[in-house]
């Protein structure tokens, strides 16, 4: 346990995983579903403090990496329009699309801007009536109610010159096509934290019973995943599949119904594409009819777009669990931060950017162990 | 993106009809809305997300996350700024044309 030290409470820390270790008689596959999780985890380590009987297995929770590739070109199509500010959030800047990214848009003279909030969007909509103001809104749960509410005030205002280029997705139709699948090797989830903020736990207890697997509402600090592999833990070796909130200070059951309903005014639930994974019915969200002049891909007659993804990025097998990042043949060669073949690489959430992060090391000297055998 | 970080609401103000407040998080002032929390207070933490409080927060917990975002640079993350971050993940020098911020954006 040599990284224990750095543990905000390391005494705790060590109860935790003391407890983990005497609870695990055999082998078990935990699915962190957020990447905020899989950076906490890869960071702090905890992979390697666990039992070697206990596996993390990072799942699809990284909206960036998620956003289909022809979603991302319709961004640099309409971002490099000269009468257009197309506003972002920072870590969009360098996902690829087919050739560049938004960093080089700008570079080229586009009109891109770096937003906090989707209401910084709006704002800069009103300081510029003359020019049209594109938000490109992506993310979960956590992040469509903020969208959705400057879409609302947007109409509210009467403010014309704004529109959203909607890529918004849900995590339980996610859950669910990762079950589904027949290589699946998921036995329990631990649950984004933030999502169950807003949304609460009602959408899990059927998922739970209908494939008998636990789900554990988990936070995102080192001690939160900690207490969250060691519930999870205790309910596989009891065989239990319940769910179970594990991160009460900050979700309650019923979640944020103020933001849920917004959801449900402005947004509808449709199919979505994930990136590198394909599409998954009713696992996202579109602006509903009621706002669809506000729906940038329309304005912009984007919609008829259409990419393929580079054959060597892996990153949909990453996404799913079926391949750890450094076991991608482009992993640290043909893809890195400088040079991503696909979001997971670049984004500060996706799982590869982490082993790159924080791997690099180990990864490299193993490596070179390896060859020098030769 | 995804980082959720709490805060503690300075001021609340009406504007353009919403309710929106001044919240501290370990230094840095930011404008957030709450019109999902909107019974929160003055002095009270929340959960915020991309400019939004989400969940209320209790003071011990929403300090103890601060003080280890903080140490983990994970502060420096969400409100850096991103083209430098992004340049540098490129490898790029920054691009030139014209000038942006959150900051900005809030004056």
């Amino acid at each position: 346990m040599k990284y224990i030290d750095e543990f905000q409470d390391p005494d705790l820390a060590r109860r935790l995983l003391d407890d983990i270790h005497s609870t695990v008689t055999r082998p078990w596959a935990l699915m962190e579903v957020c990447g905020g999780q899989t950076h906490t985890i890869i960071r702090h380590g905890i992979d390697q403090l666990l039992p070697d009987q206990v596996e993390l297995i990072h799942g699809p929770g990284c909206p960036v990496c998620v956003t289909p590739l022809e979603v991302i070109d319709k961004a640099l199509e309409i971002a490099s329009r000269p009468e257009v500010i197309f506003c972002s959030f920072g870590d969009m800047l360098r996902v690829p699309g087919t050739g560049r990214d938004l960093f080089q848009v700008r570079s080229e003279g586009g009109d891109v801007r770096v937003v906090y909030s989707p209401l910084d969007a709006l704002r800069i909509a009103q300081q510029n009536p003359d020019r049209e103001v594109v938000f490109f809104g992506i993310g979960f749960e956590t992040t469509a109610p903020p969208n959705a509410m400057t879409v609302y005030q947007a109409r509210r205002l009467g403010i014309q010159n704004f529109s959203l280029l909607v890529s918004h997705v849900r995590v339980p139709p996610a859950i669910e096509a990762i079950m589904q699948s027949p290589s699946c090797r998921v036995q329990a989830f631990l649950a984004a934290g933030h999502v169950c903020s807003v949304m609460g736990v009602s959408e899990y207890p059927g998922l739970a019973e209908r494939f008998g697997v636990p789900i554990v509402v988990t936070g995102f600090e080192p001690l939160d995943i900690l207490e969250g592999v060691r519930r999870t833990v205790r309910q596989l070796e009891r065989g239990e599949h319940t769910v179970d909130n594990a991160y009460p200070r900050a979700v309650r059951p019923e979640g944020n119904p103020a933001a849920q309903a917004m959801l449900a005014d402005v947004f509808e639930v449709t199919d979505r594409a994930w990136r590198g994974i394909g599409t998954i019915p009713g696992s996202g969200w579109r602006l509903s009819q009621r706002y669809r002049e506000y729906d940038a891909e329309y304005r912009f007659s984007v919609t008829g777009i259409r990419t393929r993804e580079p054959a060597e990025c892996r990153s949909g097998e990453v996404l799913q669990g079926l391949l750890k990042p450094h076991e991608c043949e482009a992993f640290g060669t043909l893809c890195t931060p400088r040079t991503p073949l696909g979001a997971t690489m670049v984004s500060s959430e996706g799982a590869c950017a982490a082993y790159y992060l924080y791997r690099r090391l180990d990864i490299t000297t193993a490596s070179l162990e390896a060859n020098s055998v030769v | 993106m995804c980082l959720a970080v709490p805060g503690r609401v300075l001021d609340i103000e009406e504007r353009d009809g919403t309710r929106m407040a001044s919240v501290d998080f370990g230094g840095v002032v930011k404008e957030v809305c709450l019109e999902y929390l909107p019974d929160l207070q003055i002095g009270e933490y929340a959960i915020v997300h991309v400019g939004f409080a989400l969940q209320r927060l209790d003071e011990e917990s929403a300090k103890q996350t601060l003080e280890l975002f903080s140490t983990l640079g994970m502060l420096q993350e969400e409100f850096g700024d991103p083209w430098e971050l992004a340049a540098q993940a490129g490898g790029s020098p920054l691009p030139a044309a014209g000038i942006d911020t959150a900051q900005e954006a809030q004056k």
